[in-house]
Formats: structure tokens, C-alpha cells, sequence
């Protein structure tokens, strides 16, 4: 059974895109993935608008004093299993932000992570690279 | 109970429901110029989550939030057995059974309403109050385009005996007022399915999800089967009502019968493809001015005998 869910769940995942105070440009690259020239729905991965209905988060920005408590509880929110992407490099690790007064921590230090898409910001060819290689992950 | 549950219930009308989501999804991502999902897509997405956790939300009334989604699928398979397979009804035809079927295809619809009051979330009232609104304006003009299948066919409540008079003389769908009320039907057909230009309960850009915010895992695969099966079993409904002609062999109308389906889902497409989304209000007014217009027209020239 666990094995059939993993591979439905590979095969159709609801995206909801957490923005974690972003500047918005991975945010524009993540809606460009969603258009129809890259056509992700080929894959099976639609964008949903609740997080109720998500199967992957896909996290942009940096986790600030006050988005990083919400980033946890949208995390926990999320129906399991769930995995979550970060996308960019403030997501991956702060980029230039990591010294800033109001950085709390990285990313993965709140929620776990199960793909990091490093880049500022990475193109739409690079976000489904990256979620390819975690659906394949996934599948084992 | 195996008609239930099998034949021209539970499994026939998802089997089908599915399928029909798929030439909707794909038809819709052929008209975006893209590839499209594969053909297992609604199966993959009904599996996976039936395998994910379902969340009650703290104020939920746990019971009926998990109770409402069930029967909104078994209204759906219970109006699927009531309209019969293809040809012909499987459970014997009771006079009126034309009512009971108006009444079965608004139950999906009050499950959700309630569904989403229960949940108590503000955004899932907001589509709550949305799809009240909604039910309200097509409800009249549908029941009234229903109205001329029965004047035309003096008189007759019963589904099959409308389907028997279509097939002695010819289907209303030829006919002026037939016409018409096929055309308001079918533009209430696609704001009973909740589909694009009468979305504004779902609207996901603005409410999130609607009346679905707070539902995961077994319970919204529940209401997206419902979704599935209603795409199916309602176009079969005007069908049999409007445009049955029987050519003799099982085969035969069985395919005459696809035909016909693929044509009206067409029609329910390219109105998706080619609309805006409309206002709560919007849709209210167009509702009962135009659409309402439509069928009362449509009733008068039946009385009338166009």
C-alpha cells in the first residue's frame, strides 16, 4: 500500500508555493515553470491553493522573524506524506541575507528538506530538473 | 445493490467519470497548445490520495465532515442507476422518477455547501455562500428547460417513456423550442459542474479552494470522484432527454451514444476554454435574465407546438 501511494504520489503532485519572504524572483521563475511552454501537468504536478490539498511545498526565500514560525506551521498543516523543495539560494542557505539581523535560521534547520534547487534565481529548466531527480529519488 | 455498486453505479459511472477527465484535461491543454497529462492522471490522482492523511479541522463536526462526501458519491451513483445504462433503465421506471432525478443532482451540491460550513474556515463560508447563490440562479432555468421534454412529450414524467416517445417520432433537440432548451440547459449543466465561467465558489485565485479549503485525502478524493462522475452521468442526462433516437442494435447505440456524449463534453470544454471567470453577481444576473429567458421562451414555443 505504501508502495502503490509512493507511486501515485510521484506520479500526481499538488504544488503549493510557500513564500517565505522572497524578493519575488524565484516566485515569477516558479510560475514560468507552471505555464503552458513547460507544461508540467505532462508530469502529473498541478499547482494547488490550499495546503490542504499539497503534496510538495515549494519554499522560496529567506525564513525571517516572522515568516519562520508560519513556514513550521504550514509545514505541519500539510496532509502526509509531503515532501518540501527549496527553491533558490536564500531557501538553500540565506544567500546574501545569512548576516542579516532578522535571519533566524536556515531553512532545514525548521522544516526537513528534501530538495534543495540552488540558484538566484533558478531557471524554470533547473526547478523541474530538480523535481525530477526527487521523483526518481522517491521511487527508489 | 450490484447495480449500485457496479454496473450503472459506483464503478461503471467513475470508470467513465474518469476517462471523461481526461479528455477534459487533455482537450484543455490541447487548446493551451501543450502536451497534456498522461491517461491515468485522474486514477493517479484519486490513489495518491487515498493513501494521504486526512486532516479534521479542530472546530469540524467530525462526523458529518467525513459522512457529507460519501453521500454526495452515492447521490451521483444513485442517479447514475436511476438514468440507466446507455439504452435502457436498469431499475424498473416509477412514475416521477424525472423529479427524483432533479432532486439527486442537487444533493452534490447542498454536501458541498454544508461541507463547507461545517469546516469552519472564513474563506470555505465565503464559497459556501458563493455556491448557494449559484444553485439558486441555475436551479430555475434548468428545471424549466427540463419543463419542455415533458410538454413536448405530453405530459410524460417518466425518463424512459420520454426516451420511448423520442424514439417513435424524432428528438426534441430538432425541434425550436427543443433546441433552446437544450442550450440553457447545457449552460446550467456547466455551472452545476462547477466548471469555469460559474466557478466563482472554487475561485482559486481568490478563495484558495473554496468550499474545499479545509478537506485532504479520502474525503476530497470523494468529492473529486463526484466531480468525475457528474461530467459523465449529467450529459447522459440531457442526452436521454433531448436527443435519444434508438437505431435497434446494443452496439449501435451504444456508439451513436458516444457520440453524442463527446459532442456535448465539446461544447462544455470550449465554453471552460474560451471564458473568463464570472462575478458571483455576474453570474446571478446572466443566470436569471438570460438563461432564464431561454427556457421560458423554449417552454412557450412548446406549448405552442414548434
Amino acid at each position: 500500500m505504501a508502495k502503490l501511494t509512493m507511486e501515485a504520489l510521484t506520479r500526481s503532485i499538488g504544488v503549493f508555493h510557500a513564500a517565505c519572504s522572497p524578493c519575488n524572483n524565484c516566485d515569477i521563475e516558479i510560475l514560468d515553470v507552471l505555464t503552458p511552454r513547460y507544461d508540467v501537468e505532462r508530469f502529473g504536478i498541478t499547482l494547488v491553493g490550499s495546503i490542504r490539498h499539497a503534496d510538495a511545498m515549494l519554499v522560496t526565500g529567506i525564513p525571517n522573524m516572522k515568516t519562520a514560525e508560519k513556514i513550521k506551521y504550514i509545514y505541519e498543516q500539510m496532509p502526509k506524506p509531503g515532501v518540501v523543495i527549496a527553491v533558490g539560494t536564500c531557501a538553500c542557505g540565506g544567500n546574501m541575507f545569512r548576516h542579516s539581523y532578522n535571519f533566524v535560521k536556515p531553512l532545514d534547520e525548521i522544516i526537513p528538506v528534501n530538495m534543495y534547487i540552488p540558484a538566484c534565481p533558478p531557471n524554470p529548466e533547473a526547478i523541474i530538473m530538480g523535481v525530477v531527480k526527487l521523483i526518481k529519488a522517491l521511487r527508489g | 445493490m450490484i447495480d449500485f455498486l457496479f454496473f450503472p453505479g459506483l464503478l461503471f459511472s467513475s470508470v467513465c467519470g474518469m476517462l471523461a477527465s481526461f479528455i477534459d484535461r487533455k482537450l484543455t491543454a490541447r487548446i493551451q497548445w501543450r502536451k497534456g497529462p498522461p491517461l491515468l492522471q485522474p486514477l493517479y490522482d484519486l490513489v495518491k490520495l487515498f493513501g494521504k492523511e486526512t486532516i479534521i479541522p479542530a472546530q469540524a463536526s467530525k462526523a458529518l465532515f467525513l459522512l457529507l462526501p460519501l453521500i454526495s458519491v452515492s447521490a451521483v451513483a444513485l442517479f447514475a442507476i436511476l438514468n440507466g445504462v446507455i439504452v435502457k433503465s436498469s431499475v424498473a421506471p416509477f412514475s416521477g422518477d424525472l423529479f427524483v432525478a432533479i432532486y439527486l443532482m442537487i444533493v452534490p451540491a447542498v454536501c458541498l455547501i454544508l461541507a463547507a460550513g461545517i469546516s469552519g474556515n472564513p474563506l470555505a463560508i465565503v464559497g459556501a455562500s458563493r455556491e448557494m447563490k449559484l444553485v439558486l440562479s441555475y436551479e430555475l432555468p434548468f428545471i424549466l428547460a427540463l419543463l419542455v421534454a415533458v410538454i413536448k412529450s405530453h405530459g410524460e414524467i417518466v425518463i424512459t417513456g420520454i426516451m420511448s416517445y423520442q424514439a417513435y417520432t424524432a428528438p426534441f433537440l430538432f425541434s425550436l423550442s427543443g433546441a433552446l432548451a437544450f442550450l440553457a440547459a447545457i449552460i446550467c449543466l456547466v455551472a452545476k459542474l462547477g466548471l469555469v465561467p460559474f466557478d466563482a465558489a472554487e475561485a482559486e485565485q481568490e478563495i484558495i479552494a473554496g468550499v474545499l479549503v479545509e478537506y485532504s485525502g479520502f474525503s476530497l478524493a470523494m468529492f473529486k470522484l463526484s466531480k468525475m462522475m457528474m461530467l459523465f452521468v449529467y450529459p447522459m442526462f440531457l442526452i436521454k432527454l433531448f436527443w435519444h433516437n434508438a437505431c435497434g442494435s446494443v452496439i449501435g447505440d451504444v456508439m451513436v451514444f458516444a457520440l453524442k456524449y463527446f459532442v456535448v463534453l465539446l461544447i462544455i470544454v470550449l465554453i471552460r476554454n474560451t471564458n473568463p471567470r464570472l462575478r458571483i453577481d455576474q453570474s446571478v444576473k446572466f443566470f436569471w435574465t438570460y438563461v432564464f429567458g431561454i427556457s421560458l421562451l423554449a417552454v412557450i414555443f412548446a406549448f405552442i407546438g414548434l
